[in-house]
């Protein structure tokens, strides 16, 4: 345990210089071998955050417009738009994540001895990310879909009687609908993709020099330690922490959607937390 | 032949795990409408914090959790006479009898062990969702039901044994649909807790580089290992989609909802 002088106050800052971009190759290259302070394990789980934060990120914005695309597929009246999507759908939802990434991951590989295009695939940063890409698309499409087909007919009409149609349609009446109704659910998607991130590196993708993210920091210091009860806690602590951050966020976009609707009326926001994929 | 045991493996998880996470979730939605506040308190935070955390992290960690909880409660029922810290530094010490499961036990004990102790784990965390769904199932039952039940002289248990309980699972299908959806896909974590289930076999039997299969005459098959766990996946979680929609209708056979109500009609 630290030591209780007066001097840790500082020491600890020294740890922050030391391991707080650890996760990504800056700082120190070993990583503390023995006597591991409270300050070195809040420090380098939060800095293997970097990783949660970027691979969750990521996926979530490029995410984004591929599952409004896949949405409109699954909702189009032409079969090859209408079973690309909705397979592509089903593969994702249906199958484990966990799966998912050691299938990429020996996919890459392999892909990789035959082809050289394909060498940075198999490391995290890109073939994790590609995987965490579909799976959040082919989910957020789901329920983008589903508000697709919960658009109040009136609005179209609506729509119709004052002249809109195709792109016009889209972009001004059905697609703010949409969101505005898939928003609650889409919040939960975010929670859950962030809660993902953490199977990356315990799947099958490996931590580069040590650079993993925070799960992998957790489970070094509870393997060193033999001591679950710290790393574990302190990696919850930050995911409550980014799941708070997250509610805000994306209550701040509801807000604004819903900004129109009498106050009344306003579908708040419901957060159901966490289930696995 | 090992393979084909991990397959077993995984689904004796599935067909343990689903009742006891049933019954875990059960027990947690009962206590969290009790009428005892600490009861309730017990309840509501079970719920909460199980599923305010990632899963995965959960998995981990109770793993080592019970494990030396375990051996902790033997370790002071076992051997009282050990004066020496259990947690020295970063050694986590107990005298030999309290080893669990002992040094001296076969090979299956060990393997048996670390099964219940990944079924216990799988059924605490789902069990918090199950209680989440049922909390709410119960919640929902009409109001009028348990006034009526009322106005018969039914006490409280027996409105809850023969009208809530039996009309809850119309209202907690869909829900428990899910949790066994998830469920599904949740299995492939058992091998993080060290069981030797299809992700460690596809891992084992596809690989070349490792000394032990030398013998087989293939390069990397792992992808195609993969490849068939996704889909052995995928037809799985169709199943479970085609039976649930079964029970659904079935369920909602002659209960106070739009549905019950359509299928009367057609009746």
């Amino acid at each position: 345990m630290a030591a209780p002088d007066g001097a840790s106050g500082m020491s600890c800052l020294q740890t922050i210089q030391d391991y707080g971009l650890r996760a990504i190759g800056i700082g120190e290259r070993l990583l503390p071998r023995e006597g591991f302070t409270l300050c070195e394990q809040f420090t380098l789980i939060g800095s293997g955050m970097i990783w949660n934060v970027y691979f969750g990120l990521t996926a979530l914005v490029l995410g984004f417009f591929f599952a409004t695309a896949l949405a409109l597929g699954k909702a189009s009246p032409r079969w090859w738009l209408r079973k690309p999507s909705t397979w592509f759908i089903f593969v994702f939802r249906g199958s484990p994540l966990f799966i998912q990434f050691f299938f990429a991951y020996f996919l890459f590989l392999s892909l990789k001895s035959h082809y050289p295009f394909f060498d940075p695939f198999s490391s995290a940063w890109l073939g994790a990310l590609i995987v965490l890409f579909f799976n959040t698309s082919a989910y957020s499409a789901e329920i983008f879909h589903g508000a697709l087909q919960s658009i109040p007919k009136g609005d179209v009409e609506a729509a119709d009687a004052y002249g809109l149609s195709g792109w016009a349609r889209f972009r001004r009446v059905i697609w703010p609908t949409t969101l505005r109704l898939a928003w609650p659910a889409y919040t939960n998607e975010a929670i859950f993709l962030f809660h993902a991130t953490t199977l990356v590196f315990i799947s099958s993708f490996p931590a580069w020099q040590q650079r993993g993210d925070a799960l992998y920091y957790a489970g070094y210091f509870a393997d060193k330690t033999f001591n679950p009860f710290i790393p574990y806690p302190i990696l919850a602590f930050y995911f409550i922490l980014l799941t708070l951050v997250i509610i805000g966020a994306y209550g701040v976009v509801n807000r604004r959607l819903n900004r129109h609707l009498p106050s009344a009326n306003r579908p708040k926001l419901r957060w159901r937390f966490n289930m696995i994929r | 032949m090992n393979l084909y045991w991990s397959v077993l493996t995984v689904l004796a998880l599935l067909a343990i795990t689903a009742p006891a996470a049933l019954l875990f979730g059960f027990g947690g939605a009962t206590a969290a409408r009790s009428r005892v506040a600490p009861l309730r308190w017990f309840g509501k935070t079970y719920i909460a914090v199980v599923r305010g955390v990632p899963d995965v992290a959960f998995f981990l960690f109770f793993v080592i959790a019970l494990d030396q909880g375990i051996e902790y409660l033997r370790h002071h029922a076992l051997c009282p006479e050990w004066t020496d810290p259990i947690r020295q530094g970063n050694d986590f010490l107990v005298c030999q009898a309290a080893k669990m499961p002992l040094g001296t036990a076969p090979q299956w004990v060990h393997e048996t062990y670390g099964f219940a102790l990944a079924v216990l784990t799988f059924a605490i965390v789902f069990g918090a969702f199950a209680a989440n769904v049922l909390f709410g199932a119960m919640r929902a039952v009409p109001r009028a039901q348990l006034e009526t039940a009322e106005s018969y002289g039914m006490n409280s248990r027996q409105i809850f044994r023969r009208v809530l309980v039996p009309q809850m699972w119309v209202y907690a299908l869909p829900g428990l649909g899910n949790l066994w959806m998830v469920l599904i896909k949740a299995t492939p974590l058992l091998f993080l807790l060290g069981v030797e289930d299809i992700v460690y076999w596809a891992r084992e039997l596809g690989g070349a580089e490792t000394p032990r299969f030398t013998d087989y005459p293939h390069g990397d098959w792992r992808v195609w290992y993969f490849l068939a766990l996704l889909v052995f996946y995928l037809i799985f979680t169709r199943i479970s989609e085609v039976v649930i929609d079964r029970a659904m209708k079935r369920l909602t056979l002659g209960q106070a909802t739009t549905g019950g109500e359509q299928q009367r009609k057609l009746a």
